[in-house]
């Protein structure tokens, strides 16, 4: 068995392609975990995240491209690799006639747990579960679900965590105990790959990739990704946005306009034709502008405009 | 290391207890369970344990004579038979029989009272419309007690020596529509097969197609698994359903409506074994080719349909035309029901039982070929 101290990436898998019919729903993917390392997953609702985890677990067979999971071939090794990573689904999936116990007592003989009966104890206590241990699993509220589910696929202590959309609809205080936890493993050498679409979630992750369409759009840590697009952003306060808006829209130096509450965050590449455009539109009009960093939420938003305009505008 | 890829049995076992306590849970198929059997041997067991009177027969007399009016009046005591009507001739009986006016006809041949004076034992025929042979069967059962009592009470002063001996007359009985006759012992039997049928099929096509409607399925495969383990775990259970309903049924047959148990009771419950083996595997097969709860609910249904009309249940399998016969071959229930039957009611041993036993062991381990072939081991 592979040693996982020694390995550099836990997730290394290149040119992934996956039609379903005669849809090409991943496309050439490549992308690489490092150990330890919290890898966020982003991309709109149906661009392929969960088609491409379900792939490197094994659930999924790609139609072509090559890669490993904990050193294991993805194609030939997919038990070896069931064994050793802990795969939360995006949609709750635990059975909800059994109880909470018996769904980790479940997952405990599944994975031949040794003191099977020990392990399901402590995880419930470390989750806080205990008092809870004998409800039906379909009771439980959405925090709590996931909570369940995360113990439920900690149980074997895998070393690779695949986490489909883990927090989706979980109340802020809850997400937030969620993400410790995870920061956490983390830290213990565990590496995470969890698709989000919460921007206080991918700030988060060590690493972050863009997935729309299917196609990988970026890789790499907050920093590199907000760089590599060379997008410089003002910030305009003011009232009747929403007009300002219209027009910059128009203009052919500004690659997007985002309302952010009460705040127009206008973005465009070339910083000096920017600058011209924003402070003549603003002018007299009593409203004020500022040049600010471009955050991951402009990058976001950006990529996906542009992959919309590249497809003909289908969304 | 290696050793853990291949079946284990923790897993395995895990994987039965499982589906266990879920179906413990599951009021509703808890309550199928043994209301199936229960509905099923009450509706045909009662239906077929109505004793028919008073059915609608003919007469077509070419000999009135005190005595042929003696039998006819027995016939009539009986309360079995009414009697509506003469007839003039065969082909008017055939006619009416064909098109359900009546039951029976009764032939009394020219010179029967004359023939019988001189100890030539002519025959009565009657004719039994016998599509539906629980319809007929008690009244052409009671005949023979019928001429019993017209030889006792009729013939008597200088025929009394005719008495003790062989019956003076005989009764031909001509069962039409239906050559291979049903009693109400063959029912309850088949009620059986229907049952496992009916209930295997579709509870375990259920199992595994509710595992992929509520997405539990994913997860399930993401665990480390074999396919053979989830299959077999998930079957174990309603291998032991089966067996209860089956015991339901065999007790209902013995003490409720009183078949005889022939045959040895371990036979019985080896073919049940291997009838529920077979129809495990439909059931899974169904699982995989269903997209969802309902379709395995309509695949079971369409499967049951053949198994309940073609497989000698409702109609003898050999009234039936070759097509039919070719269909009802390939159902497991066809040989089920003649194992069954022979085991219980004809006391069949090992030999009589083979021709019925290796049919449904070929058809068993093809469709679980077919079944772990089928089985998706990924989400595709
Ligand atoms: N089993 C499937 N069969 C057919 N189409 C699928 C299947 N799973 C996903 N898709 C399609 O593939 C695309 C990508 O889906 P998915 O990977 O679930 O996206 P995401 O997780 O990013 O929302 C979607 O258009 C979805 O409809
Ligand atoms: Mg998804």
């Amino acid at each position: 068995m592979t040693d996982v101290s020694n390995l550099e990436y836990t997730v290394d898998v290149q040119g992934l392609n996956k039609h379903f019919g005669n849809k090409h729903v991943v496309r050439d993917l490549s992308l690489r975990v490092r150990r330890g390392e919290i890898f966020g997953f982003l991309g709109p609702n149906g661009s392929g995240k969960t088609t491409t985890i379900r792939m490197m677990c094994g659930l999924l067979k790609p139609d072509s491209g090559t890669g490993t999971c904990l050193g294991y071939d993805i194609l030939r090794d997919s038990a070896e690799i069931k064994r050793r990573v802990g795969y939360m689904t995006q949609k709750f999936s635990f059975w909800e006639d059994l109880t909470i116990t018996e769904n980790l007592d479940f997952v405990a003989r599944m994975y031949e747990i040794p003191s099977r009966r020990q392990a399901v104890r402590e995880s419930l206590e470390g989750l806080g579960l205990t008092a809870r241990a004998a409800q039906l699993a379909g009771d439980l509220s959405g925090g709590w679900k996931q909570r369940m589910a995360l113990a439920a696929c900690m149980l074997h202590k895998p070393d690779l965590l695949l986490l489909d959309e883990p927090t989706a609809g979980v109340d802020p205080r809850a997400r937030r105990d969620f993400w410790d936890e995870i920061q956490s493993l983390a830290a213990k050498g565990i590496s995470v790959l969890v698709s989000t679409h919460y921007m206080d979630e991918a700030v988060r992750c060590h690493k972050l990739a863009y997935i729309a369409s299917g196609t990988l759009l970026v890789q790499g840590s907050a920093a590199e990704v907000i760089a590599g697009q060379h997008l410089s952003t003002w910030a305009i306060h003011g009232n009747r946005l929403s007009e300002l808006q219209q027009t910059l829209r128009q203009q052919p130096g500004v690659a997007q306009t985002v309302t952010f509450g009460d705040v127009l965050h206008v973005s465009g590449t070339d910083a000096n034709q920017l600058q011209r455009i924003v402070e003549s539109a603003v002018g007299s009009s009593g409203r004020r502008a500022e040049p600010i960093d471009t955050s991951l939420e402009d990058v976001f938003i950006y990529l996906m405009g542009r992959r919309e305009e590249q497809s003909g505008g289908q969304p | 290391m290696k050793q853990r890829h291949g079946f284990s049995i923790a897993r395995w076992w895990s994987l039965v207890l499982k589906e266990f306590t879920q179906l413990r849970r599951d009021r509703l198929t808890f309550a199928m369970i043994a209301g199936i059997p229960i509905l099923q041997t009450a509706l045909f067991g009662y239906a077929i344990n109505t004793n028919p009177k008073h059915l609608d027969t003919a007469i077509i007399s070419a000999d009135d004579t005190n005595i042929t009016r003696s039998i006819i009046a027995a016939m009539q005591n009986s309360s079995y038979f009414k009697v509506v009507g003469e007839l003039p001739n065969e082909a008017a009986a055939r006619e009416a029989l064909a098109r359900g006016r009546l039951l029976f006809v009764v032939s009394i041949p020219a010179g029967f009272t004359r023939q019988l004076l001189r100890h030539e034992r002519p025959s009565l025929l009657i004719e039994a419309d016998a599509t539906d042979p629980t319809a007929t069967g008690s009244a052409l059962a009671a005949v023979n007690g019928i001429v019993q009592s017209v030889v006792q009470r009729e013939i008597a002063g200088p025929l009394a020596m005719l008495q003790g001996g062989p019956a003076p007359f005989e009764v031909n009985v001509h069962q039409l529509y239906n050559p291979e006759s049903i009693t109400q012992y063959n029912v309850v039997p088949g009620v059986m097969g229907m049952v496992l049928t009916l209930t295997m099929v579709m509870m375990t096509g259920l199992a595994i197609t509710r595992e992929r409607e509520r997405g539990t399925m994913e997860n399930l495969l993401a665990m480390p698994a074999t396919p053979m383990e989830v299959m077999t775990g998930k079957l174990i259970p309603y291998i032991g359903i089966g067996l209860i309903q089956a015991s339901i049924i065999l007790l209902a047959a013995r003490f409720i409506f009183h078949i005889p148990f022939l045959g040895n009771i371990g036979a019985v419950y080896l073919s049940t074994l291997l009838f529920i083996a077979a129809n495990l595997t439909v059931g899974i097969t169904f699982s995989s080719l269903a997209r969802n709860q309902l379709q395995a609910v309509q695949l079971a249904i369409f499967y049951f349909l053949p198994n309940i009309l073609l497989s000698g249940f409702m109609f003898p399998f050999k009234g039936m035309p070759t097509w039919a016969q070719m269909i009802g071959n390939l159902l497991p229930l066809t040989y089920f029901n003649r194992l069954i039957r022979g085991i219980l009611l004809k006391a069949n041993g090992w030999a009589d039982s083979w021709p019925n036993v290796w049919p449904m062991m070929v058809f068993t381990v093809a469709l679980m070929a077919v079944a772990v072939a089928t089985y998706r081991r990924t989400l595709d």
